[in-house]
């Protein structure tokens, strides 16, 4: 089935849906003009801006579920955003059924993560600023995900990178963290150069950036252009979600306050990716290279992600790393054409609430034991932090699709859509998976299981109800969520007049083979962790490693791989510059003004003071001239 | 028959010349500029007269005059030297350089 068509809207609460993108900016603005003066009142401030945000995008919700399913597709025209010749960009809110999802997920999970950080960051000096940028994060992803132009959501891009590079940088004072936020920063703009590109492809094949028009004459561009715009796009996505060869700003992003790495660098920025290509489905439906690429772009990133989790000791660096494994998983499924796209968006909400409810988690953790972030001192958390630990294993089990809880319904169907589409890329999907069963396992086991190995003055103790209830409410999300989007194919119906879906809707079977092989799978994964690092004792500091455990630990190699192709030649070309500026440009500059300098010291020897010297010269000058002008008038 | 006025000119002016470079005394470094136009002027006249025409008598009164203003000039200053630095040398007088 095609996609419906976008039909102009006014009036009811959808005529207004720029109020939530408005409200959070506002509140942003505020507390960053306001300076201190906001200090006392300015995080209720941010979560009320956040929460009125998610209000109307529940409201638009229903708006939007009262239409017919083909009159889903509702476009609020707002202002002249560029009128410069023919490039003439009309901003407006597209709401259909994939950016209204988008915008529940990112308000209603932001809303839930800027009511922990009031616990997580009491006693942090800044907690005023970091609202701030926190409302900014929120108004800059809804608008990414709700323009109806390419231009808009370029737009959003560029400013949910800098909200990235503010809060990972939040702690500016540590150079791991400033030099984290450069380093993701400077990653981000190699990809933002590939959606830059794309977007001027598309402009110079449609002469338009609008969604529209763009996705209507899609099919009437030649292949090569669509591959070309895809493959550009595809550049953007991996800069953004963290997919390799741009995958290594992700794990550095961790020196943020944890609340931001639940909310940006796990559940909502970086499956902005997985957005774009999703959005951009008429473009990589006519470009089967494109898609291609995009599934072993996600393939390849779900694995490399999954291997570096299974190394880390860092609790956040692990769950990063299972960041970047599920967003291959989606960009797998989104490379998979509009049979893969609900499950996609399936997967990316239930891991929306299954890992910021680990990372909350992780955070509740953290406060507890003086932030301390070494897996290898926890041990024992079970028994002192109940509510932690059952919201933690609740989302664990989801992540590892344990059987009915949320990851299971989503990422098996992701492997089936996957196994069915293409065998080798499936079962490679399905060793991931396995992978997933064991790493998510040893973070488990090694933090709230085994003997404590905690330091000597830590004392840990359960977090306050303002962060366990945002836990509970997430962990609620990551059981239930994804039988409820995935059973009956709900989520495919209701995505279907954004994306389109295929004539025959996928029949999900629970427990067929292939699901019975990685169910089978994940549990040795689960139970190797659990003999490795449940049972056994945890050496409290880490053991050299097999090769592969190294491997896994320096991040696949992939910043010496960056150093050595991109930082070192780079540094030697500006080292060449600087030496070819000192030493030719100045040098020529410099000589030449060396050389009339020194030229006339030596000449104004001649004036001597002497009349009778001058009276000579002049005397031998004119007898040359004379004797000049016979030579010449001889000739 | 005009040659021998020529050659006495020439002969005047490289007096003259030498005179310049080769005596310390103002004065007499200022008369042998003296001669020098006057041998000029002799063989402005002399081609006047082997062309027939005026412009060279015309020319040679013109640097009478202007000979005679530049004695008026010189010697002042000659007078002036010679009232502060009780010197009439033109090697004395070379402050003015580098």
């Amino acid at each position: 089935m095609e996609p419906a068509e976008i039909v102009q809207h006014s009036g009811g609460v959808i005529g207004v849906s720029w109020l939530m993108i408005v409200l959070p900016l506002v509140g942003a603005a505020v507390l960053l003009l306001g300076g201190r003066r906001t200090d006392r009142w300015g995080h209720f401030l941010g979560v009320a801006m956040s929460l009125a945000s998610f209000v109307v995008a529940v409201l638009v919700f229903f708006e939007l579920l009262g239409l017919g399913a083909d009159q889903r597709r509702r476009l609020v025209e707002l202002y002249d955003f560029l009128p410069a010749g023919t490039l003439d960009v009309k901003m407006g809110l597209l709401l259909d059924p994939l950016s209204i999802s988008f915008a529940l997920l990112i308000t209603g999970v932001g809303s839930l993560i800027h009511i922990y950080s009031i616990g997580y960051m009491a006693h942090d000096p800044d907690r005023r600023r970091f609202f701030a940028y926190l409302n900014l994060f929120i108004a800059a992803m809804l608008l990414l995900v709700l323009a109806d132009n390419y231009l808009g959501l370029y737009v959003g891009w560029e400013g949910v990178g800098l909200a990235s590079y503010l809060l990972i940088g939040f702690w500016q004072h540590k150079p791991s963290a400033a030099a984290a936020a450069k380093k993701a920063f400077i990653v981000n703009r190699v990809g933002d150069m590939g959606l830059a590109l794309g977007i001027f492809v598309i402009f110079t094949t449609f002469g338009t950036v609008a969604f529209g028009p763009v996705f209507a004459h899609a099919s009437q561009a030649s292949q090569g252009t669509l591959t070309l715009i895809g493959l550009a796009l595809l550049l953007g996505a991996c800069g953004k979600s963290a997919q390799l060869p741009l995958q290594s700003w992700l794990l550095d992003a961790m020196e943020g306050p944890t609340p931001v790495s639940a909310l940006i660098h796990a559940a909502t920025m970086v499956t902005a990716g997985v957005y774009l290509v999703v959005r951009s489905g008429a473009i990589f439906e006519g470009a089967p290279t494109a898609q291609l690429v995009v599934t072993i772009v996600g393939v390849a990133t779900l694995l490399a992600g999954a291997i570096i989790g299974t190394a880390k000791d860092d609790i956040k660096k692990a769950l990063a790393g299972s960041t970047m494994s599920q967003i291959g998983y989606m960009m797998l499924a989104a490379g998979l054409g509009p049979v893969g796209y609900a499950f996609a968006i399936a997967h990316l909400i239930a891991h929306g609430f299954f890992k910021a409810s680990m990372f909350l988690g992780a955070g509740s953790v953290m406060h507890a034991m003086n932030d301390e972030v070494d897996m290898r001192k926890y041990g024992g958390l079970a028994s002192v932090m109940k509510i932690t630990w059952i919201t933690f294993g609740l989302g664990y089990l989801a992540i590892i699709g344990f059987p009915l809880l949320s990851g299971y319904w989503t990422k098996d169907g992701i492997i089936e859509t996957a196994m069915h589409h293409n065998p080798i890329l499936g079962w490679l999907a399905v060793i991931g998976a396995g992978i997933t069963g064991f790493y998510m396992s040893r973070l488990f086991f090694m933090t709230f299981h085994g003997r404590p190995r905690w330091d000597k003055d830590a004392h840990p103790h359960e977090s306050p109800a303002v962060m366990t209830w945002p836990l509970i409410i997430l962990s609620v999300g990551s059981v239930f969520g994804g039988a409820f989007l995935i059973t009956g194919n709900r989520f495919m119906l209701f995505l279907s007049p954004a994306v389109g879906r295929p004539a025959e809707l996928p029949s999900f079977a629970p427990f067929s083979v292939t699901g019975l092989v990685t169910l089978a799978l994940v549990a040795v994964g689960v139970v190797y962790a659990w003999l490795r690092y449940g049972r056994s004792e945890v050496p409290a500091v880490a053991p050299r490693g097999s090769l592969l455990t190294v491997f896994a630990r320096r991040d696949l190699y992939g910043d010496a791989l960056n150093e050595a192709l991109f930082m070192r030649p780079g540094q030697w070309l500006t080292r060449l510059a600087v030496f070819f500026d000192n030493r030719g440009v100045d040098g020529l500059v410099n000589g030449l003004a060396a050389l009339i300098g020194g030229t006339s010291g030596r000449l104004r020897r001649v004036q001597t003071g002497f009349v009778r010297s001058y009276a000579l010269s002049i005397f031998f000058g004119a007898a040359l001239l004379v004797g000049a002008w016979f030579v010449v008038g001889n000739l | 028959m005009t040659t021998h006025y020529l050659v006495l000119s020439a002969l005047l002016f490289a007096i003259g010349a030498v005179g310049v470079l080769v005596r310390r005394n103002a004065i007499v470094v200022f008369m042998c500029v003296e001669l020098m136009l006057n041998a000029c002027n002799l063989a402005f006249v002399t081609f006047a007269r082997q062309h027939g025409n005026l412009q060279g008598q015309i020319i040679a009164f013109f640097v009478m005059i202007v000979a005679a203003a530049e004695v008026v000039v010189g010697l002042a200053i000659i007078v002036t030297i010679f009232r502060t630095r009780r010197s009439a040398s033109v090697d004395d007088v070379n402050l003015l350089k580098y």
